[in-house]
């Protein structure tokens, strides 16, 4: 079996609609973890409402959008997602969009391993040359870690959203094929460093 | 700027709606400017037929209608009527008053005589004073500097750099993000008015 998305601590996986509509349901009640993730206002659905849009998303022909729910690898627990959304094949680029509903997981480097399965991913399977992606300026735990994993700040569209009575900017960043390259150990690292 | 000021009144244009008769033989004509079209969009470019663009001015006035997140004039000379280009406003966010804004004159011949810089007066116009946004929004490639120089002239600021986020013609080139914040628009037009 091809290990591609599997890392050290989870793996990626697809997920029926109504498996992802009872985490949706449950995941955007907590609205601190929306405000990192969305910049429509925290609003609540049903299972069942989940359910329908995304047994209707089965229908469509997407192929500007990759979905995987993340799960662990000690206990199979679906703890997540992770997926590319203005995913433009003929450019080679992408934007990536990853969030852990379930907060006892946070920090702890789970985010960190399925985005760099995302990569790699993105970078071996995908052949893209890039991957970008937005981040709000009040999540700096969120811009740690995609710096760990090796992205890079582009710049800031500023002021572009307000919550709390103030505005705030979005960060954009982004990671090139070959600095990705660059970051891979032995063999792959010093392959692409000398060519 | 009094209360009955007209606000799709320029100095050379007007912005009007679509015109279903006569506009899509025009615009067809323009698609096959395939410059134009990467102006426009990262889409692949590709021209369209004028039975095609009428099935898209009928998809673009549905989206207006349904989708309250979207604006889309059609700008005219005030001479004879003729159709210059088009102006729009998209993914308006009405929670953070934002949105992003596209414009075209369409026929190369037509440029660079002061109607798309009268039509972005309006629309800025119309976007602070009219729906109380608070910022607008336009992404460029490195490929299209007449584009850059245009927004940069009416005040807008470079923010982001999606580096190589465009392969076109075997060759990358960046995105860039450009902003206009509602105060620099005020700082401009009162600027303009003391002239």
């Amino acid at each position: 079996m091809n290990e591609l998305l599997h890392g050290k601590l989870v793996h990626l996986s697809a997920e029926n609609p109504d498996v992802m509509a009872r985490y949706f349901s449950l995941w955007y009640q907590d609205t601190g973890w929306v405000r990192f993730l969305d910049t429509d206002p925290s609003r609540l659905f049903s299972e069942k409402m989940w359910k329908e849009w995304l047994e209707k998303d089965l229908e469509k022909e997407t192929t500007d959008e990759v979905f995987f729910a993340i799960r662990t690898l000690e206990s199979d627990k679906l703890i997540g997602f992770i997926g590319f959304f203005e995913l433009f094949k003929h450019h080679g680029d992408t934007l990536v969009a990853i969030a852990l509903g379930e907060r006892e997981y946070w920090g702890k480097g789970y985010g960190s391993d399925a985005m760099r399965i995302m990569l790699q991913y993105a970078f071996y399977e995908l052949n893209l040359r890039r991957v970008g992606l937005i981040v709000f300026e009040y999540n700096p735990r969120a811009i740690r870690s995609y710096e760990k994993v090796g992205f890079i700040p582009e710049g800031s569209v500023r002021r572009v959203m307000q919550r709390d009575g103030k505005r705030w900017d979005f960060q954009y960043m982004g990671i090139l094929r070959e600095e990705w390259l660059a970051r891979q150990p032995g063999d792959m690292g010093a392959r692409s460093s000398t060519r | 700027m009094s209360i009955d000021t007209q606000l799709f009144e320029g100095k050379l244009i007007y912005l009007a709606p679509i015109n279903h008769e006569k506009d899509p033989e025009v615009e067809s004509r323009w698609t096959h400017d395939l410059t134009l079209m990467r102006s426009l969009s990262r889409q692949p470019a590709m021209p369209l037929s004028v039975a095609q663009m009428k099935k898209k001015y009928e998809a673009i006035e549905k989206e207006v209608d349904e989708s309250k997140r979207v604006f889309h004039f059609t700008i005219r000379s005030k001479e004879d009527d003729r159709l210059l280009g088009f102006i729009r406003l998209e993914g308006i966010e009405w929670t953070h008053g934002t949105c992003s804004l596209k414009i075209a004159i369409g026929d190369p011949v037509e440029r660079n005589k002061g109607f798309g810089s009268d039509a972005l007066h309006l629309i800025m116009r119309f976007a602070f004073s009219e729906l109380n946004l608070y910022r607008l929004s336009a992404v460029v490639g490195d490929d299209n500097q007449a584009g850059l120089r245009f927004f940069k002239r009416h005040g807008f600021v470079e923010e982001v750099r999606r580096r190589k986020s465009l392969l076109r013609d075997g060759q990358t080139w960046d995105l860039i993000h450009l902003g206009l914040l509602r105060e620099e628009w005020q700082a401009i037009e009162g600027e303009d008015q003391h002239e």
